[in-house]
């Protein structure tokens, strides 16, 4: 088995593109579900219409990326406001119920064959939208070192990308130590309460929702641009759902876990994948056990066992406080 | 905040201001803060409130008391904006204040609490007080991020949180979650975080349910302080020793209707009071029973 270059596979993973997708996507999350208490089902949905944004406005539409990247922004807040305006006054099931049925309604709205001109139907759209974006590449040549390895435009990618998350977590960090991030934990924890000493809970609840879903948005924008393409069957509920694992796995409302936790979750991906594709091609697993062709889906049952275990052991998280977790039981 | 001053100038303040009134339902007083007209709230085929006229006499402590499902808590949520009326207007200060959402009713200075207790559970207790805090700028998104616009604000409220919370003895769980504190200690935590709004008018929904005797001597003092700070207060309670001790007003609630109102004493001795809570015909023999 060559180890070192399962090493190489795995810490590529561990801080590479999906890495910071997720991390993003997560990081939207958090400031909903970690901090506000909205249960945000379709976070899918704000990385389609980023990741859409991007994609359509260049393709079909001829903009140039900056400002394809701007409307992308701004159609994100137009989904929180849609999504908000008509569920936030209400319970929180009801959010949840609206915004994975919101979810799902893009990811359709996308693949259907009416826009097929614009959207490109099931196939997606795939062309050089990011063209602007990799011509300021300096790292033509990429990154090819015995624990990591990226071509030119993938490193690309990762620099920008990191450099992003880093910015967006910074802002983050400011905010929810901020007395607007207290109202949010506030409400998480009481909106009656909130209301009761003088806070207008709906506003707040609305601001939450269109920065997370900003940050959403921004995920989308490096999935798109890092693939050059978009496909709409990628912005399924798996996705929002891969998010909450990461979110959880790292700690809710702590503002390192969706790093922490995306890493993780993909280092521990494709490290069981490079591990068991080894280990068959290397006879030491017997082939009518698992055939090279099943690894794929073996990883994830792993990874989910491996998950459980983790909940079951630490289920606050790796950033987060047991005793925080137990007052959740209300007394 | 002024240190309680532990005499009772404002008690007779307010006990001369209520002494000639007539104890009638709906009777009107010298100075209300406020003043309730109409107010109908129909649950389905039930009312579960039906008020007349209504005035609370401002500076006094008024209790609201009366049997399970009298609807006085129903009303408290009226007056606050918590619930919508289906008839009735009512007044704050003189202005018109039915129908207004309830975190604006909290920003004119009537502040409640609830009858099971709202302590934020995974805040600290600073962080509740300091949540409490009016025209916080630091609670705008637009200015969140700056910590330097509103650093100074919050060292302020911080200093007033600290120094309620010494008055209230919860200074050494400062930084403690409110999870952790006993039942009794939350009463105190939601009444110290309810003085961080600076109120005018103070509604607590039945204070000392939930508490040791301990504490209830305690809470009493506390009570009492707000009226010898300018406050005025109205609450809900069953415990009648508690109304008996503190009131300067007592408004029996039956069936939704407002059945009596006036001095507590007075009011324990009403035939409509007693009737209200044990029925009408609670001293009769049950003849029929004996077939």
């Amino acid at each position: 088995m060559d180890f070192i270059f399962i090493a190489q596979q795995s810490l590529s993973a561990a801080v590479g593109v999906n890495t910071i997708i997720f991390a993003l996507a997560a990081i939207g999350l958090n400031m909903h579900f970690g901090y506000t208490g909205l249960l945000n089902f379709g976070q899918a949905g704000f990385l389609a219409v980023g990741a859409y944004s991007v994609a359509t406005l260049v393709v079909s539409f001829n903009f140039p990326l900056w400002v394809a990247l701007l409307i992308g922004i701004l159609n994100s807040i137009i989904l929180a406001l849609l999504l908000g305006l008509p569920t936030l006054r209400l319970r929180a099931d009801y959010l949840a119920i609206v915004t994975i049925a919101a979810s799902e309604i893009i990811r359709q709205v996308a693949r259907s064959a009416t826009f097929n001109k614009y959207l490109g139907g099931s196939d997606g759209i795939t062309g050089k939208f990011g063209k602007d974006f990799f011509a300021l590449n300096p790292f033509k040549s990429g990154l090819n070192t015995p624990f990591l390895r990226y071509n030119g435009n993938d490193l690309w990618v990762v620099v920008t990308g990191w450099t992003l998350v880093i910015i967006v977590l910074f802002v983050m960090w400011l905010l929810v130590r901020s007395p607007w991030g207290r109202v949010l934990k506030a409400i998480r924890e009481d909106e009656e309460a909130v209301r009761s000493l003088g806070k207008n809970v709906y506003l707040y609840k609305m601001q939450s929702l269109i920065i997370g879903g900003i940050v959403g948005s921004f995920a989308g924008f490096v999935y798109a641009l890092s693939r050059q393409s978009v496909q709409p069957d990628n912005y399924g509920t798996a996705l929002t759902f891969f998010a909450y694992t990461v979110l959880i796995l790292g700690g809710a409302a702590r503002v390192f876990a969706p790093i922490a936790g995306s890493i993780i979750f993909w280092f521990l991906l494709v490290f069981i994948e490079q591990m068991l594709r080894q280990a068959v091609s290397a006879g030491y697993i017997p082939e009518w056990l698992i055939g090279v062709n099943q690894v794929g889906q073996i990883r994830f049952m792993l990874v989910g066992l491996g998950l459980m275990m983790l909940m079951i052991f630490r289920p606050q998280g790796i950033f987060g406080d047991r005793k925080e977790l137990a007052l959740d039981a209300r007394a | 905040m002024p240190a309680p001053s532990h005499n009772n100038a404002r008690r007779d303040i307010a006990l001369a201001a209520l002494a000639g009134i007539t104890p009638t339902p709906g009777v009107s007083k010298p100075d209300p803060i406020i003043v309730a007209d109409n107010v109908v709230r129909k649950f389905g085929g039930l009312t579960a409130v039906n008020v007349g006229h209504l005035e609370i006499q401002r500076g006094a402590i008024t209790a609201l008391i009366g049997p399970n499902g009298a609807g006085k808590t129903t009303f408290f949520n009226l007056l606050t904006g918590f619930d919508q009326v289906d008839e009735g207007s009512w007044t704050f200060n003189g202005t018109k204040i039915s129908g207004t959402p309830p975190h604006k009713v909290a920003r004119m200075g009537m502040v409640r609490t609830f009858q099971l207790t709202k302590a934020l559970y995974r805040l600290t207790v600073i962080d509740n007080m300091l949540l409490a805090a009016t025209k916080q700028k630091g609670e705008s998104i637009l200015r969140a991020a700056l910590p330097f616009l509103w650093n100074a604000q919050e060292k302020a409220a911080t200093a007033r949180s600290e120094e309620l919370l010494t008055r209230f003895k919860l200074i050494d769980k400062r930084d403690d979650f409110a999870a952790a504190l006993s039942g009794g200690q939350r009463k105190l935590l939601e009444m110290a975080r309810a003085l961080m709004v600076e109120p005018e008018l103070v509604m607590l929904d039945e204070p000392m349910a939930g508490v040791n005797p301990a504490l209830k001597q305690s809470l009493l003092g506390h009570i009492k302080d707000l009226r010898e700070d300018g406050m005025t207060v109205l609450f809900v309670e069953h415990d009648m020793d508690m109304v008996r001790d503190i009131s300067d007003w007592v408004i029996v609630m039956a069936q939704g209707e407002i059945v009596a109102e006036g001095p507590p004493n007075v009011v324990m001795r009403d035939k409509a009071v007693i009737d209200a809570y044990l029925g009408a015909h609670h001293d009769s023999t049950l003849e029929q029973d004996r077939g």
